[in-house]
């Protein structure tokens, strides 16, 4: 007997199930009940993440009828889904990268509120990882699925710390799934940032970080640090910053690092902030002697740092690093946990030896932390 | 331990000389005695452990994690000592307390060959990864972060402001934690004098000559040698203590105990360090690469590449320092000092006779064995003066092997070039005159000028064909690519580069926008060109 229900193999999906073997015991028919009832309410399909009974896709990676949407990066956040169901910042955010239209129609969760999508059961809870990030919990024949997006539990000033929902079943990230992958304290690092600035005051620092949530949490950190000359940014960054201030999140003063041809300024000593790609451009000769940073997970690994030529790393990220993740999975209690998009495999061996159910997603269409 | 850890990290990462001193220097200023010291032992390569081997930390890392998750991540990042100091356990705890490079180094240095493992894990236990790595960086004997001691030198001489040779002429003398010279370096105490016996002389060099300089000159004034390319040295030898030093005063008597054995002398000799039987048979520098990066040295090797010095100078004669003497009593002395010692392993440079430029530049552009790179000048009346003094010396030196390559990758720079495409790949033909293709010979990445820079960028940017990280692959065909005009100082043979050559200091010299790539040279030009 084929395990799979009616509607995946209508779908024409059948990979996800070929790691279960058939039942041999009472536990693990069981098992595989439970399993199956999970399944039902959410699995992988080519646009992303499906809840047949709720009709609707988290995160879609194509344009769908119906999509619930954790945050606003770009790869889990796209353009022209008919519907949109997220947080108003995640919405908000949505309308500045992508035009008012970016949905036909949207609806506001919120936080900790229960929606009710086709008899689905659906609530958003903060997910610490940017602005208006929210893990989305899904409830149905008395099962609660947790579908994390990307979160991280070490404080952010600039966005609400992680709410721990318990569930049966965790879908968890696994960017930085690796016992390598250990971030250190932020104000360790931009004390490094800081004192590179104060020894070499003829060099202007160029801290690349992703527009969306890293970019003003570097600025937010250095703040706290008590570094109050004004901040360049890219003009990538500009709008961003603009809509975090109205959230209340104080950057301090932030100017343009673009001049005019004619009335070059000098930027020893200053901090810039744009988005990576930015400093290998030709944006970048207009700094002098500059020093190039980069605040990312990625840089806790040496030899990453020097493919990219950088030349003072910032381990500052916003995805969970392994003592997170292990740790949640943990504490949210899940008799089955989903791994998807990183380093999965790493991730799921660590459930086992914790006797814990896993299995990779393998949804499609998600990044590594933005380079 | 977490600014040393700090330190190491700056520096590995730092492109810019300037950069990696003012770091150094900082780092000095900053920390007191005796981490300081320690850090400074640890960048000259005077900080050893009883050595810890991979297979070790292998062990240590199996007793405390889940194998399949260390082969995941040893997978990812590649680098042993890395790979453990980043999934060891605990430390998430990121507590404030730190145990000090001299703790540590205190309880390493204290560990019987028993308990090492335990103390290192113990170590290992309370320490922040980037400290680990400098621990497991330290114990296993490689540090690696692209600091010469004598940059860590000139480091300690922009922190007390004094000349970077009076360290250099202490140095041997001097033991970590070097509290003695940090204190003088602070202006809290007097320069050390330990009387110590067999130390570095600062060696004497030379300017190139440059438009006009020889026309201010007279010839008649000056003496010229050979400007023989092996490495320079000084050999010393006081009491019981003999030593060889390399020009910046690293001490590299261990990697040549046939020509320590035959330093049976007292006094300073500065020479060139060659291979072969003198004064005949000279080996070519490939054979002189057989000697050189190493530690240790087999049996064959020095009896199949002996060394030998070749002399220039004579610093010390029995007691007497002679530097003050003008160079033609020097020259004097050192011709009867070489006259007692053993021919096998000593020789005089020999005097080169001209009478006018014309003539020696004639000599200068045959010299009569493929190891010298030119001429050296030295004014009959000049002193030996530590450092560069303009005029009393100078070196001429043979014109560069150009050939024309063509552009085939081009790398992002680092620092003020991080957004220019600055290290160029280049090739020659090879292969069927009809089906030519390209084989890279060699890298550069100066000799260009600041706008040459943005013009090859630009074409870079223009022309790229395909991306590796930071490299990009530029278009170079018969008909369409940029010849890039390549000068060099020689060619090795290279079992490690598929075209077999290597050059030695290859450098950009003109662009060649005129000229179509399929007239660049080929390979067996270059192979003509082999030393012997």
């Amino acid at each position: 007997m084929c395990p799979e229900p009616a509607c995946m193999r209508a779908a024409g999906i059948c990979a996800v199930s070929s790691d279960f073997a058939r039942p041999s015991t009472n536990a693990a028919k069981a098992y595989l009940f439970r399993t199956m009832q999970a399944r039902d309410l959410l699995h992988p399909r080519p646009e992303g993440l499906y809840c047949p009974p709720g009709d609707f896709f988290i995160d879609p990676v194509r344009p769908v009828d119906r999509a619930l949407i954790t945050h606003g990066h770009s790869d889990h956040a796209r353009a022209g889904h008919r519907h949109v169901l997220a947080t108003q910042q995640t919405l908000e955010i949505m309308a500045l990268r992508y035009g008012e239209d970016f949905a036909h129609s949207s609806q506001a969760g919120s936080l900790g509120e229960t929606i009710d999508v086709n008899g689905v059961r659906v609530s958003f809870h903060p997910a610490g990882h940017v602005l208006g990030s929210a893990q989305i919990a899904v409830e149905h024949g008395g099962i609660r699925i947790v579908a994390s997006g990307d979160y991280k539990r070490a404080p952010d000033p600039t966005c609400a710390d992680f709410e721990l929902v318990p569930c049966d079943v965790f879908i968890t990230e696994a960017t930085f799934g690796l016992p390598v992958f250990r971030h250190p304290r932020p104000r360790d690092e931009i004390g490094r940032l800081l004192k590179s600035v104060s020894q070499f005051p003829e060099r202007a620092h160029l801290v690349g970080a992703y527009a969306l949530g890293k970019a003003q949490r570097v600025i937010r950190l250095i703040r706290d640090c008590g570094y109050d000359h004004p901040i360049y940014i890219h003009g990538a960054l500009a709008r961003l910053c603009d809509y975090y201030d109205t959230q209340g999140i104080d950057l301090g003063p932030l100017e343009p690092a673009t001049v005019e041809r004619s009335a070059k300024r000098d930027f020893s000593g200053a901090i810039v902030v744009g988005p990576p790609s930015a400093f290998a451009d030709r944006w970048a000769r207009r700094f002098p002697d500059p020093v190039t940073a980069f605040a990312s997970g990625w840089m806790r690994i040496r030899q990453r740092v020097k493919q990219r030529g950088v030349e003072l790393p910032l381990i500052l990220s916003d995805h969970s690093d392994w003592d997170e993740l292990t740790r949640t999975i943990t504490e949210t209690g899940a008799r089955e946990v989903w791994v998807t998009h990183g380093r999965e495999e790493a991730l799921v061996r660590w459930c086992e030896l914790q006797g814990v159910t896993a299995r990779p997603l393998h949804l499609v269409g998600y990044e590594d932390e933005a380079e | 331990m977490k600014c040393f850890a700090e330190l190491l990290d700056r520096l590995l990462l730092t492109p810019s000389r300037n950069a990696k001193l003012k770091l150094m220097a900082d780092h000095f200023r900053e920390v007191s005695d005796p981490d300081r010291g320690l850090a400074l032992a640890a960048l000259t390569g005077n900080l050893s452990f009883a050595s810890v081997k991979p297979a070790l930390l292998r062990a240590l890392i199996a007793e405390r994690m889940d194998p399949v998750l260390f082969a995941y991540s040893y997978d990812y990042v590649g680098d042993l000592a890395e790979t453990i100091s980043l999934v060891w356990p605990g430390a998430d705890a990121a507590g404030d307390e730190d145990i000090s490079l001299s703790e540590a180094v205190e309880r390493l240095h204290g560990a019987s060959r028993s308990d090492a493992p335990a103390v290192l894990a113990n170590l290992l236990d309370q320490l922040q990864p980037d400290s680990r790595f400098a621990i497991i960086k330290l114990v296993t004997g490689g540090l690696r972060v692209g600091v010469s001691a004598r940059l860590a030198k000139q480091a300690l001489a922009d922190l007390g402001s004094v000349d970077v040779h009076e360290i250099e002429e202490i140095w041997h003398g001097l033991e970590p934690p070097y509290n003695d010279l940090f204190a003088w370096l602070d202006g809290k105490a007097n320069k050390p004098e330990h009387g110590s016996l067999a130390l570095f002389r600062p060696v004497m060099l030379s300017n190139p000559v440059q438009d006009g300089d020889l026309e201010r000159i007279d010839p008649a004034d000056y003496v010229a040698e050979w400007k023989w390319d092996g490495i320079r040295v000084q050999a010393v030898c006081e009491g019981d203590l003999r030593r060889l030093y390399s020009r910046t005063g690293d001490e590299i008597s261990g990697a040549f105990p046939d020509l320590l054995e035959a330093l049976d002398f007292s006094g300073a000799l500065d020479g060139e360090l060659l291979v072969g039987h003198p004064p005949d048979h000279t080996g070519s520098f490939s054979d002189l690469q057989q000697r050189l990066n190493r530690k240790s040295v087999s049996a064959k090797t020095m009896r199949d590449y002996p060394a030998f010095m070749r002399c220039y100078d004579l610093l010390l004669d029995g007691g007497e320092d002679t530097r003050s003497l003008p160079f033609s009593d020097r020259r004097a002395r050192l011709e009867a000092f070489v006259g007692g010692l053993d021919p096998t392993r000593f020789d005089l440079s020999p005097i080169v006779a001209f009478t006018d430029w014309q003539e020696l530049d004639q000599l200068r552009s045959e010299p009569p064995h493929p190891v010298i790179e030119g001429i050296m000048l030295k004014r009959r009346d000049a002193p030996y003066v530590p450092g560069r003094p303009k005029g009393p010396w100078f070196k001429w030196k043979r014109d560069p092997h150009i050939i024309d390559a063509v552009l085939m990758y081009a790398q992002r720079g680092h620092g003020k070039r991080s957004s220019f495409y600055s290290d160029y790949t280049f090739g020659v033909w090879t292969g069927p005159e009809t089906q030519p293709e390209l084989v890279p010979v060699g890298k550069a990445y100066f000799g260009f000028t600041d706008e040459e820079l943005r013009q090859i960028d630009k074409y870079v940017r223009d022309n790229t064909i395909d991306r590796f990280g930071p490299v990009r692959s530029v278009r170079a065909e018969r008909d369409h690519g940029l010849v890039l005009e390549v000068a060099f100082e020689g060619l090795n043979r290279s079992t490690r580069h598929k075209s077999g050559v290597a050059m030695r200091f290859p450098r950009i010299s003109r662009l060649r926008w005129d000229k179509p790539p399929a007239e660049a040279d080929r390979l067996e030009t270059l192979a003509a060109m082999l030393d012997g």
